[in-house]
């Protein structure tokens, strides 16, 4: 397995996920909208990160229209152009599937100072 | 020319295309293999070079293949496959001469040869893909079966071949016409897209695809 993973390290573009769950993220993803390419940013809490190596994802929710909105993106995804945190959660779990029965104030991720 | 070349499965792993997708792809070690040995129209009625793969303690050897390793003055290895060729190709051949991955470049299709896993005594809806019986309506005791295995007083036997429950896996599998993805002769290292039979660290033989040979 020692190739596969140094095949899979050439392929990673984070040797460390620059975030956690809870934080508020904007993922900036490159989108092809028929020739042009143009960059759309996602933004809301990660509410997981699952997967090792090349393979990892992670989920991000947000509130649309009063809908709530998950995307699973896969960290080292060539689409993805940056991913910038907006602010540091203060959770205490790893996956935060409880937000999704939340709505308004409860289902903000409290702030680390 | 089509060699049989010997090398394991390392693993599966996934790999991304520049717009994104994502491939699974299969990590193999090919080679180095040896001639160790030629078979020549005059002498066999064939043209045939014989190719071996991974080396073994002395202590090991086949008393039957031990003499092969010592004429063609090479340390014993674990794997050996004959690959037909024209005469003239087989003149290009030496014995003792190492074989390498660079035969293959990316891009190319090839046939990959493996023994598939092994899944034991398995039911008829694992080894054939038959749709078992409905779970609900009354079903009683009966919901990986296969059905009916035949007519009544005629035949008043069972069709050879039917399709019933057994030893599943383990034989030779081949999958024909896999991309490979890339090439590294620097460790022998060989990338295909999709699956590989057999588990990892398996044996296999790879050879450039028989349907796309001009």
């Amino acid at each position: 397995m020692k190739v596969v993973d140094e095949i899979e390290k050439e392929y990673e573009k984070y040797k460390k996920i620059p975030f956690k769950p809870g934080d508020r993220v904007k993922v900036h993803l490159k989108i092809v909208e028929g020739k042009r390419e143009r960059v759309q940013v996602f933004e809301g809490y990660v509410i997981a990160i699952k997967g090792s190596g090349i393979k990892k994802t992670f989920r991000v929710r947000r509130e649309s229209y009063g809908i709530g909105v998950e995307r699973v993106f896969p960290l080292h995804s060539p689409r993805i152009e940056k991913i910038e945190v907006v602010r540091k959660g203060k959770v205490k779990r790893a996956k935060l599937y409880y937000l999704r029965e939340r709505v308004g104030k409860s289902a903000q991720v409290k702030q680390t100072l | 020319m089509r060699l049989l070349m010997l090398g394991n499965k390392l693993g599966m792993t996934q790999v991304f295309e520049q717009n994104g997708t994502v491939i699974p792809v299969t990590v193999l070690k090919i080679g180095p293999c040896w001639v160790v040995d030629k078979r020549t129209e005059e002498k066999n009625g064939y043209n045939a070079v014989i190719l071996a793969y991974e080396d073994i303690k002395e202590n090991r050897t086949r008393k039957s293949e031990e003499g092969q390793f010592k004429k063609a003055k090479l340390s014993p290895k674990r794997y050996m496959r004959e690959s037909r060729v024209t005469k003239e190709e087989l003149d290009k051949f030496e014995i003792g001469q190492e074989v390498n991955i660079d035969l293959f470049k990316k891009g190319d299709f090839v046939d990959i040869s493996g023994r598939s896993k092994g899944r034991g005594f398995t039911g008829v809806m694992k080894r054939h893909g038959m749709a078992g019986a409905k779970r609900s309506h009354g079903t009683h005791e009966y919901f990986r079966h296969g059905g009916s295995i035949g007519a009544s007083a005629s035949p008043s036997r069972v069709f050879k071949g039917k399709k019933m429950a057994g030893r599943y896996g383990g034989t030779r599998v081949t999958l024909q016409n896999l991309v490979v993805a890339d090439v590294r002769p620097d460790k022998s290292i060989m990338i295909v897209k999709g699956a590989v039979p057999g588990p990892n660290r398996g044996n296999i033989e790879v050879a450039h695809s028989i349907k796309r040979m001009k």
